[in-house]
């Protein structure tokens, strides 16, 4: 007799997760409501982060839950404010037809799974070979005891320079189609025609004294929003120790920041932070990260090779090359989600509770 | 002279063992009130027990388990955070449903929602 316990209750849990992701997938598809949608994207994101815990992936869960839930749920709200709140009806054809796309495209995934190792599988190729080397040798070569950051910063820098360029290039393309600094009314006529709306609007400080029913959001933000800025920095800072780095540590910035617009308004914001200094932000990024590259190969070493930085001590140069790289993430990826969020949010000059 | 910690410790499993049962069952009668409760702010009333009570009882259920750790510290950040943030979110949603006209239900008929009006009004 007795009961027994041999079964893993990760296997459990990771179930549980999955068919909570399953059935919000599900109500994604079947809602009309574009609100109801970006919140349901960001429950999606954070469940998928619990997942990736549960699957000890804790670099992709903080990724996860940062960008997917936190980041881009403001900005898709940003982006519906340009559009329409509800989605128009698909015709029932083409459901039809997206349906049977999507269950022929599962089905190969699902036929694909049979041929993919175990969880956890020694003898994977993720675990062997190469992936296999990084885990060896990253506490001799690097020093580092964070294996991902190693991997992210320093073997795979090239990589990792390429996804900052990437980056760079969606918040350059948001710039050139929404503009960064561009305010316009509704009505899409800028303010400078004298459009009397935009010119008898009070300065926001008399809207805020005379009627203010964002008083609680507001002192509560005022003693958040250090304390999110102060995170964004152990986040960046602890990167080598923990999960962490510039990329997460960018997005919480970013969202220290529009979290301080939606309450403050953008005129505010924008006399904290010009849109000059975000634009001025996209490129310096990648200018560190692209600069440190040219100054190892200055020194006598490769790309991105951070041995030569210090002539001593090869593992000082991979923390202070690891530092400065992950310095360059942090500026120019705090910099394009500023700049998108400026894109999306700074058309209008001053939200007003009936625009939503 | 009978040597208490250890009863402690016990007792220290249990009260920690009663705080997360609470927690969970708040957290159902949360969210059974949100699907039951006839009216957004009503809605919202039992939203909020999921927000606040519930959640501080887990996380101190939590700490109380991992006692003296660093865990702990980590846990008694995270439910500060939860208590100032939470109850500003209700009440920012809260504020804006008042703001944007939603009346709340009194009585049996459903009072129309703002949206409606200003669609008739135009």
């Amino acid at each position: 007799m007795g009961l027994d316990v041999s079964f893993d209750i990760f296997i459990v849990i990771d179930l549980i997760i999955m068919s909570m992701l399953l059935v919000v997938g599900i109500a994604l598809v079947r809602l009309n409501n574009l609100f109801a949608v970006v919140m349901l994207y960001g429950v999606y994101s954070l469940l998928a982060a619990i997942w990736f815990v549960s699957l000890d992936a804790v670099d992709v869960a903080f990724t996860e839950a940062a960008v997917g839930a936190g980041i881009s749920t403001v900005l898709m709200l940003g982006a519906m404010l340009l559009t329409s709140r509800e989605a128009k009806p698909t015709p029932a054809l083409r459901r039809w037809l997206s349906l049977g796309v999507v269950g022929v495209t599962g089905m190969a995934l699902f036929y694909a799974t049979f041929d993919m190792p175990n969880f956890g599988d020694a003898n994977s190729p993720a675990n062997s070979y190469v992936g296999l080397q990084y885990m060896y040798d990253t506490i001799t070569e690097v020093g580092v005891p964070n294996v991902v950051t190693a991997i992210l910063a320093s073997y795979r820098a090239f990589d990792t320079f390429g996804e900052v360029v990437v980056v760079l290039t969606a918040g350059l393309g948001v710039m050139l189609i929404l503009g960064i600094g561009t305010t316009r009314t509704r009505d899409g006529e800028s303010p400078q025609s004298g459009d009397e709306t935009t010119q008898s609007a009070p300065p926001v400080t008399t809207v805020l004294a005379t009627e203010n029913h964002h008083i609680v959001l507001q002192v509560v933000a005022k003693i958040l929003i250090p304390i999110i800025v102060l995170y964004a920095l152990y986040v960046q800072f602890h990167g080598d120790y923990g999960p962490g780095g510039g990329f997460q540590a960018g997005v919480i910035f970013a969202s220290a920041v529009i979290l301080y617009s939606l309450i403050f308004g953008m005129d505010e914001t924008r006399r904290a932070i010009p849109a000059k200094v975000v634009q001025f932000g996209t490129a310096l990024g990648v200018l560190i990260f692209g600069g440190l590259g040219l100054v190892t190969i200055a020194m006598g070493g490769k790309f991105l090779d951070y041995d030569v930085l210090t002539a001593a001590d090869p593992i000082l140069g991979q923390h202070v090359g690891i530092l400065i790289i992950e310095v360059g993430v942090l500026v120019t990826v705090a910099s394009v989600m500023l700049s998108i969020y400026y894109g999306f949010a700074g058309r209008y000059r001053e939200l007003k509770d009936q625009d939503w | 002279m009978i040597d208490i910690m250890p009863y402690l410790e016990i007792l220290r499993y249990v009260l920690a063992g009663a705080l997360l049962f609470g927690g969970a069952v708040f957290m159902i009668i949360g969210a059974v009130g949100m699907l039951r409760l006839p009216d957004f702010y009503a809605r919202i009333h039992a939203a909020g027990i999921t927000d606040t009570l519930a959640t501080v009882m887990l996380i101190a259920g939590m700490m109380l388990h991992s006692g003296f750790t660093q865990t702990t510290a980590k846990l008694a950040l995270v439910a500060i955070f939860l208590f100032l943030t939470s109850p500003t979110a209700t009440h920012a949603v809260a504020n804006a449903a008042h703001k944007a006209g939603l009346k709340p239900r009194l009585g049996k008929v459903q009072p129309p929602h703002p949206r409606d009006k200003m669609k008739g009004a135009k």
